[in-house]
Parts: structure tokens; C-alpha cells; sequence
């Protein structure tokens, strides 16, 4: 027996000691590209994908809306990748509390982290901790059963007018999700708190408020489409918004995009009725108004009841901005969702750069900030927490490429693989000695399985299991 | 697969002999011997075929396609009218993305149409189409989405260039793009 276990241990040593053993830290779409593009370009790589959730593939399950699904189609293209025989997927794992980033290090030659930005940016205004103020990120995750969110409980029944600050995609996806009528809602793969909450939900009134003009309005033309196609939807966009002045006229000559958007605001402001009638949904597209505090209700303590502006005129070129002019306006309402973009957060022995919210890297090598500008060996960073929270799934594509051009530089300078590695055995015998429940690529599929069982009893591609409880059952 | 290869070299030599009365133009269906309908190796005909005139017994026309990479590498091949040159692609190892698998829901097909003659030959890109252009990377004035670009005749002799992948990733200065 001893001489049996001795021959296996000698026939796995010498299998992997040739390997190059990899961690990608983050199944979404950054560690997934990263992944597929490692496995391709060394045949010798082994590349093991942790993620902290039991579920993998990031924002493409708890971002992309629950009415695009289309959109999550990638998820196939992802799913191969975690089926190549050199590739592993590790859920239930967190980069800190489960095991260490100096650890990751030791055990494996390479370390990519592409976990993203779960937190979010602070306006830093007054009232910013009262109820009903949420950031768009939380209600995002909580509408897609995010099991971190499922106890949100936003209310929606306090108020009939919703204020979404910002006027990005994530602005529109929440705008969407809170006009749309529920019964359209009830044949996604939207969590079942959240389409309960939403039929019982009063709020008929939605206005999605920005800093700058149309012309600046971060979204893009499919998405603004999708929302003035909202069937029976009184939509309000003022005449005199609608302005433009050379230099907005100069912004839109170099972004293709910048002039679809306005032109399809344009076209919606003159088409729209003159004023809604009653009952009928309705969405304002507000400009030139920055939030300068959140107002206290006065009947319900400690909720918020509206939101004070200050509005704002363009100043500058190419990439113009709001300057406040110290003339306010109050608009009231019982939820405020902000949508003024993600962060992401420090690790323990990671060099980060707070002001811009990333990891220092130069093309995806991780820099000391200690040591200025000097490459930490073997450590690399692609996607959001590489560039900062932007972009598209596709964005990943490229940076993914860039992120893995850079590794294979490295590798061709330095043989990393004559430095033993224990990797996947080291990582997994490491987890199990800190009683860690790791859920394999097969447990999510389980867990896939399970969801698209449940799902098909209620007309939905899938329910989603929402709390940890059951995602670890399986 | 021998007996499968011999009938494509048949075609090809065929054609060829079409080929030296008619230039360019597409070879009048007349003139091509009837073969029995066959499914052949990386010939699998499209569900979005539309359905040929000449009825069931003719293998469908191929055009020729050749897709430039990055690097300027060039490979040729042979589509079916019908066929998406994302499909095309796939079927022949070409390395071109298609996250959304034909939904019009990303642009990670996208395409460069080499030649203006190709570009205008083609239907004019939908709303949808063109939402999803304006998020492609390297977009030029004759880019379109290689799922939107379907195999007629009169595209024989289609260049296809994959868009180089040079973005600068640096923060600094980065200009904020939708998500």
C-alpha cells in the first residue's frame, strides 16, 4: 500500500512538476477571458479559477438584467473554458478570509486577480445613511438573487416616484426594472423576492438625474431604446435640455455613440405627450442637477423624502464639466437608488491606489507602491480591478489579452516553472485543513441544474437559489 | 470522408471550369451538374439559409471568404450562401468571438469589410446592428458584425480583417466607456 501511494505520489509530482500552476482570483468575465486565454497560450499551464461566491461568473449572473438574457449567452462560451481538463473552477473561496494573497503566492507561480468592484463610490453628501437610499449595485444584486442582498427589502411601497442618480446603463437597467410591468418580470430569471416586492410596488414615477447634459448622458443607444419602448410610458425630457453648444457639438463629432444617444433623446422629447395622464407611469430624464443633500422625512424618521439639487451649467472642453451655479431645486421621493459607479476593495498585502480605486499595474503587472513602479513578481491584475469599473463584457477581452501578454513576456525571461508550486493540490489541502466547503465546477452545475428544475415549474428560465444556505447544500 | 472529398474536389474543379466564362459574376445554376444533397465535413448548411430556388437537389453555391488576423495572416475559405461569417468562422477555426452567439447582444464578432465594393454590397445594418457597432472596439467605416454578414454570390472574393486589439488600458486619462 505504502509503495502504491509512494508511485502515485512520485507520477503526480513529476506530472505537475512541469506544469505552470495558476491562479486566476474571480470567475467573472475578466478571470474567465484571462483563463481561456492562459489555457491557449501555454499548453503547460494549469489554471485554477477561485471565486467567493458558490456560483461562478460574476456580474454576468448578479449584473446583466434579468430581461437580458442575451446578454448572459457568454456564460456557455465560459462554461466550456471550466471544462478544459487543465482548468478548475473553486467556489465558496475568499481571497483573505479563506486563504491569503501571500499564500496564493507560494502555492502558485502566477496570481491574477480579477475580482472586480464590489463596492461602491460616496457622493459624501448629507443625509447619504437615511432608509431608502441605496446604492444601484445593492438593488441590482438583490433584483438578480445576489445571496449577500437577498435580505434587502427595499421599499417600494411607501412612495410612488423613484430617483436614480446617474444616467449610465446600471441607471436605465434599475429604471427599467422598477416601470416595467411586473408580468413581463414574471417569465425572467429575476429573484422571486424582488418580482413579489415589484408587484406590490407603487411607485409609477422614476427620474433619472444627471450632473451634465444629454450629450454627456452615459448610456448607450440600445439601452435608452429599450426604456422609451416601455409600452404606455409618459416620458419627459425638457426642450430646452436638448441645447447643445459647440463644445457639446465637438464631443459628439468624435463618439458615434454620444451622437445616437442624443439624437434618440431629441426624437423622444418631441414625440412625447405634452403631460401624463393619470396613473400612467412615468420617466423624467433630469439634466444639470447635482445632488447636494439627501431630506429627512418628516413623518417618517430616519427615511428619505427627497433630494435637493443644485443645478449646474457646462464648463470647459473635450471632456466638459458641471459647475454648480447656487441655485437649488427639491424634488421629492420615498427611494433613491445612486448609480454613480462601482470601487473596488483593498486586500491585505495587495499595493492599491485608493484615488483611482485600483491596483497600480503597468499592462496588468501588479507595481509596488512601496518600491515605486517595480513589477511584484508573479502577481497580475485584469478587468475592473485593473482599469477601474468601465467598459463592457467584451472590454474584458482586451484586457484579458493584454493582462496574458504580459505573463508570457514574463515567463519567456524567467523559467518560474523550475520553482516547485503546489498548487491545486497545495490550495485544496490548505482549504480542507481550514474546514473550507469548496464548490467545484460540477457543484455548480448542480446548483444550475436545480435552478432551471425549480425555474421550469414557474414559467422562468431559472429560479435562482438566493441564500448561502442552499447554494452550499448542494 | 474520402467519397465526401473527391465530390468537393468535383465541385471545385467544376466551378473553376464556370469560372473562366464568367469572371466574377456568379455562374448561372444551369451550368453546374445537379449533385444529390450531401452534408459534408465543416459543410453543414446554415438553419438561416434561405431556401434555394433550384429546389432540394443542388449543394448549395460557396463563395470565397478570406479573414486577415491581427498579425496579417490570411486564411481562405469557403462559405455557403446563407451562412453568417460567424458561423464560417467557427466551422473553420477562425479565431473570431461571438459571445452572444448571433443575438445582436455584444460586438464581439465585429468585422472589417476590406474592400468599399464588398461594404456596399451589403444590406444596410440594422438599429440593432448599430447599437452594438458603437460599442466595437477598433471601429472603422466599413465595419459590421461578422453574425449580420450573410454569404450571397455577390460577395465571392469577401476580405474580412479582424480588428487589431490595441487598446491602452492605462488609467490614466482613461476615457470612460458605458457599461
Amino acid at each position: 500500500m505504502g509503495v502504491f501511494r509512494a508511485m502515485i505520489a512520485r507520477t503526480f509530482s513529476a506530472a505537475t512538476s512541469r506544469s505552470l500552476r495558476v491562479c486566476v482570483v474571480g470567475s467573472g468575465p475578466a478571470g474567465f477571458y484571462t483563463a481561456e486565454k492562459m489555457l491557449k497560450a501555454h499548453e503547460e499551464a494549469e489554471v485554477d479559477i477561485i471565486d467567493r461566491l458558490p456560483t461562478p461568473f460574476g456580474l454576468v449572473r448578479s449584473g446583466v438584467a434579468p430581461d437580458h438574457p442575451e446578454t448572459k449567452i457568454v456564460i456557455n462560451q465560459f462554461s466550456r473554458v471550466a471544462h478544459n481538463e487543465r482548468c478548475s473552477f473553486f467556489g465558496n473561496v475568499s481571497l483573505g478570509s479563506s486563504v491569503s494573497l501571500s499564500e496564493l503566492r507560494q502555492i502558485y507561480h502566477v496570481v491574477v486577480l480579477a475580482y472586480g468592484a464590489e463596492s461602491d463610490r460616496v457622493l459624501g453628501i448629507p443625509g447619504e445613511d437615511l432608509s431608502g437610499v441605496h446604492s444601484a449595485r445593492e438593488f441590482v444584486w438583490w433584483y438578480n438573487g445576489h445571496p449577500d442582498l437577498s435580505q434587502l427589502a427595499p421599499d417600494l411601497k411607501n412612495t410612488d416616484t423613484a430617483i436614480v442618480l446617474g444616467q449610465g446603463n446600471v441607471a436605465l437597467d434599475v429604471a427599467r426594472i422598477l416601470l416595467r410591468p411586473p408580468a413581463e418580470l414574471a417569465t425572467t430569471d429575476i429573484a422571486s423576492h424582488a418580482l413579489a416586492a415589484l408587484k406590490e410596488s407603487s411607485i409609477r414615477k422614476v427620474y433619472l438625474v444627471g450632473r451634465r447634459g444629454p450629450v454627456q448622458a452615459a448610456c448607450t443607444a440600445k439601452e435608452l431604446r429599450e426604456i422609451l419602448a416601455i409600452k404606455d410610458l409618459y416620458v419627459n425630457i425638457k426642450q430646452d435640455d436638448l441645447q447643445i453648444t459647440s463644445a457639446d457639438e465637438e464631443e459628439m463629432k468624435n463618439s458615434r455613440i454620444r451622437r445616437r444617444v442624443y439624437d434618440l433623446l431629441s426624437k423622444a422629447s418631441s414625440s412625447s405627450q405634452t403631460h401624463p395622464s393619470s396613473g400612467q407611469p412615468e420617466l423624467h430624464f433630469t439634466f444639470f442637477r447635482k445632488p447636494d443633500k439627501f431630506l429627512e422625512s418628516s413623518d417618517k424618521s430616519g427615511h428619505v423624502a427627497g433630494v435637493k439639487f443644485e443645478k449646474t451649467t457646462l464648463k470647459g472642453s473635450g471632456n466638459q464639466i458641471a459647475a454648480g451655479t447656487g441655485q437649488y431645486e427639491d424634488l421629492k421621493c420615498g427611494l433613491v437608488l445612486k448609480s454613480i459607479g462601482y470601487k473596488s476593495i483593498p486586500v491585505d498585502g495587495l499595493p492599491f491606489d485608493h484615488s483611482k480605486g485600483v491596483v497600480p499595474n503597468i499592462r496588468g503587472r501588479v507595481v509596488s507602491s512601496s518600491d515605486v513602479g517595480q513589477p511584484v513578481d508573479g502577481l497580475y491584475v485584469c478587468g475592473w480591478l485593473k482599469r477601474g469599473p468601465t467598459g463592457i463584457i467584451a472590454t474584458n477581452l482586451y484586457d484579458a489579452e493584454e493582462t496574458v501578454t504580459s505573463i508570457s513576456e514574463d515567463i519567456k525571461k524567467k523559467d518560474l516553472t523550475s520553482e516547485f508550486a503546489s498548487g491545486r493540490e497545495g490550495l485544496l489541502q490548505l482549504l480542507e485543513n481550514r474546514k473550507i466547503k469548496v464548490v467545484t465546477f460540477n457543484d455548480w452545475e448542480k446548483i444550475d441544474s436545480e435552478e432551471k428544475r425549480l425555474g421550469s415549474l414557474m414559467g422562468k428560465p431559472r429560479e435562482k437559489l438566493t441564500n448561502w444556505k442552499d447554494l452550499l447544500a448542494k | 470522408m474520402l467519397a465526401s472529398k473527391s465530390l468537393q474536389l468535383g465541385a471545385q474543379a467544376i466551378k473553376g471550369l464556370s469560372r473562366v466564362s464568367h469572371f466574377s459574376k456568379f455562374v448561372a445554376p444551369a451550368t453546374i451538374t445537379p449533385r444529390k444533397p450531401c452534408v459534408q465535413d465543416g459543410e453543414l448548411y446554415s438553419t438561416t439559409a434561405t431556401s434555394s430556388a433550384d429546389g432540394g437537389n443542388e449543394e448549395k453555391e460557396k463563395i470565397s471568404v478570406t479573414f486577415v488576423d491581427k498579425d496579417g495572416e490570411e486564411t481562405q475559405i469557403k462559405v455557403p450562401i446563407g451562412m453568417s461569417m460567424l458561423e464560417a468562422a467557427h466551422q473553420n477555426d477562425i479565431e473570431l468571438e461571438g459571445a452572444c452567439e448571433g443575438s445582436l447582444a455584444c460586438s464581439t464578432c465585429h468585422v472589417i469589410v476590406m474592400d468599399v465594393e464588398h461594404y456596399n454590397k451589403l444590406e444596410e445594418p440594422t438599429d440593432e446592428e448599430n447599437d452594438m457597432l458603437d460599442l466595437a472596439f477598433g471601429l472603422t467605416e466599413t465595419s459590421r458584425l461578422g453574425c449580420q454578414v450573410i454569404a450571397k454570390p455577390e460577395l465571392d472574393g469577401l476580405r474580412l480583417a479582424l480588428p487589431a486589439a490595441t487598446r491602452n488600458f492605462a488609467v490614466d486619462g482613461f476615457k470612460p466607456k458605458p457599461h
